[in-house]
């Protein structure tokens, strides 16, 4: 198994951007993610500023990827998506199926990202004759999923493609033609006034009794919960999971890389820093599940 | 003038059928009483041998019976879910709404003559994205996820290779259908693989002093509630919850669709077929909804300029979630 680093989530300033993947550069990561995925007017980074940080980052020794919009609607975001795909260089990660045909017309690899519905081992066949190399697990399909999976392409005779999880970072669970930032600040999706430069890590909500609950991201909702999956290491090594996944964030993603990496290399899951690992146990996503007390049927619920 | 508009109405029971029949609907559209479609709730739907004699009701007066097979089945579910399109196509069914491509892909091969509706649940909101599934899969039409607005809507009837359908009225998912897991999440199950959205078995109803009540999904408090304040089923993006100090619906309030006041753009566009929400509610919603519709939809092919008479409003406030409706992401400044 090796470590990738998922596309930024936020909006971040340019100069921020730049910082995060300067240090990035020397982290052990195999592939980095790079591009805009959640709303087209984060225009600090223009294609053609992704396209010379991934020149700057495969000459650091890692595979670039360019990744695509979740929710495309606008013509605008639609021929931006074409530039994307046609860019010549990197391979794409298709996040809605309009990336996934243009893809596909154009002879271009893809890696299907976690935001397309793959759930059974006829449509990962499909999608890999459409030029599907490798599959990012949607963030509800844990450990049995992929086991159905495998054994599915087995009875059937395909190839399994490459397999990447999500195994650190708060879960995307929901894409909305609604901006929830604007709305959270009374204002309209096109007077923003790119509110989400604000908030880093996401805006924080709690219930009614102060429980942290979600994330709003623009027009993208996440957990509030931070996906951990390293004390899972045991399990993820039986599973055929090639690639962990860790999300970036605005503080500590580097201690982050460096946690995983150590877990990895020496083989010992290490205590849990997150705060939910479910989907990966086939429970509610926002459990906590102890792998270290599962084998004696125990777990404890998440906050 | 565009053709008309078919009228799409929803039925979870014979009596809700039956009422639809009645009330002017040019299609209904069904599940069966398994985990294959996205309204999978005790005591709904059709069993085979009720989807028949749905057909053969409907047949009788010249209209049509989609089957709803729309969620994602996993490999060692597959074989459920193609027995129940190939028991749909048995039963003479109209159309099969499917979101899943390799579920798509069978029904292609096997039944070819049946036609195939792209799901709400499909996600498709580009012509790209309609052409992968028009050319692997043959769809004749999709149904379009409620995000795009009027604009946007005009756009694609114009680039699409399929006939386009949208969701007219009902209660409104905010997000885009089929890529939401707030519900899986919080409760491990999602409308996409278990067909069911803020499941009721999760729900917890707790009275509090003074006439108050509280309502959770699992272990998440969703919202509370005042003495005589209209308390809501706690689908998870209509809670109350906090940023700082302030304590307001942060996704969406309890509120239904209505597109009554765009009947005549939609037309103009071209939309092929108006979709109502709502599999789970009883006959009395699907014949109050169903003839509103129709006399909307009857009205805009008359010799009048249309308008919006106040009694279908009233009608329809009546069955509307929260007593309110909107526009949704149609209009521009909802979203």
């Amino acid at each position: 198994m090796k470590l990738t680093l998922g596309p930024i989530q936020y909006f971040w300033k340019r100069a921020d951007v730049l910082d995060f993947y300067r240090e990035a550069a020397g982290w052990p990561v195999h592939a980095i993610y790079l591009g805009e995925t959640v709303c087209s007017k984060r225009r600090e980074m223009r294609l053609r500023d992704w396209l010379a940080l991934g020149e700057d980052l495969a000459e650091a020794g890692h595979e670039v990827v360019l990744s695509s919009l979740a929710l495309v609607e606008a013509e605008s975001e639609l021929s931006a998506l074409t530039r994307l795909v046609e860019n010549g260089r990197f391979s794409v990660e298709a996040n809605d199926l309009s990336a996934v045909q243009l893809c596909s017309e154009r002879g271009v690899a893809f890696v299907a990202g976690p935001s397309l519905n793959c759930y059974n081992h006829e449509t990962l066949a499909l999608l890999q004759s459409c030029g599907m190399t490798r599959f990012v697990l949607s963030v509800d399909q844990g450990e049995a999923a992929l086991r159905d999976l495998q054994e599915g392409m087995t009875r059937a005779g395909g190839t399994f493609p490459e397999v990447e999880v999500l195994a650190w970072g708060p879960l995307p669970l929901a894409y909305s033609a609604r901006c929830f930032t604007a709305r959270a600040r009374n204002l309209g999706k096109d007077e923003c006034a790119f509110s989400c430069l604000d908030y880093p890590e996401g805006l924080p909500l709690e219930t009614r009794e102060r429980q942290p609950f979600l994330r709003l991201n623009g027009i993208q909702v996440q957990s509030s919960a931070c996906c951990d999956l390293a004390p899972d290491l045991e399990s993820l090594r039986r599973s055929p999971v090639d690639f962990l996944r860790i999300s970036p964030q605005a503080h500590g993603t580097g201690a982050v890389v460096a946690r995983f990496e150590e877990a990895l290399k020496s083989g010992m899951p290490p205590l849990p820093q997150g705060e939910c690992n479910g989907y990966w146990h086939g429970a509610a996503g926002m459990d906590w599940i102890d792998a270290a007390q599962l084998m004696a049927g125990e777990s404890r619920e998440g906050p | 003038m565009s053709p008309a508009m078919e009228l799409v109405c929803p039925a979870g029971s014979p009596a809700a059928l039956a009422a639809a029949l009645e009330y002017g609907a040019d299609a209904v559209y069904v599940g069966l009483r398994n985990a294959t479609n996205a309204r999978a709730f005790p005591g709904l739907n059709f069993t085979a041998g009720a989807l028949a004699a749905a057909v053969s009701a409907a047949h009788a007066l010249h209209k049509k019976i989609y089957l709803a097979l729309n969620t994602y089945p996993t490999s060692g579910q597959m074989r459920l879910w193609k027995e129940s399109v190939d028991a749909a196509v048995v039963a003479g069914v109209d159309a099969l709404i499917i979101a899943d491509m390799a579920l798509l892909d069978h029904a292609a091969r096997h039944h070819p003559a049946t036609p195939r509706h792209l799901s709400v649940q499909g996600s498709a909101t580009t012509p790209a994205a309609l052409r992968f599934f028009h050319e692997r899969f043959g769809i004749a039409r999709a149904v379009l996820p409620r995000v795009l607005s009027i604009a946007q809507v005009e756009r694609l009837c114009e680039q699409s290779p399929v006939a386009i359908e949208v969701f007219a009225f009902g209660s409104l998912c905010i997000m885009v259908e089929g890529r939401c897991q707030l519900s899986s999440h919080v409760t491990g199950q999602s409308p996409n693989c278990h067909g069911v959205c803020s499941p009721a078995e999760h729900v917890h109803w707790k009275e509090l002093p003074e006439d108050r009540r509280e309502v959770r999904l699992n272990r998440v408090l969703v919202d509370r509630f005042d003495t005589g304040e209209a308390a809501s089923y706690p689908t998870l993006c209509k809670g109350r919850y906090r940023h700082g100090d302030a304590l307001f619906y942060a996704l969406e309030e309890p509120t239904s669709l209505n597109t009554l006041p765009l009947l005549p753009r939609l037309a103009q566009a071209g939309v092929a077929a108006l979709k109502v929400e709502g599999r789970q509610r009883g006959p009395a919603y699907v014949a109050q909804v169903t003839g509103v519709w129709r006399q909307a939809l009857d009205a805009l092919a008359g010799p009048r300029p249309f308008q919006v008479l106040p009694e279908w409003e009233a009608q329809l406030f009546h069955v509307s979630e929260g007593r309110q409706t909107t526009l949704g992401p149609y209009h521009r400044s909802w979203q």
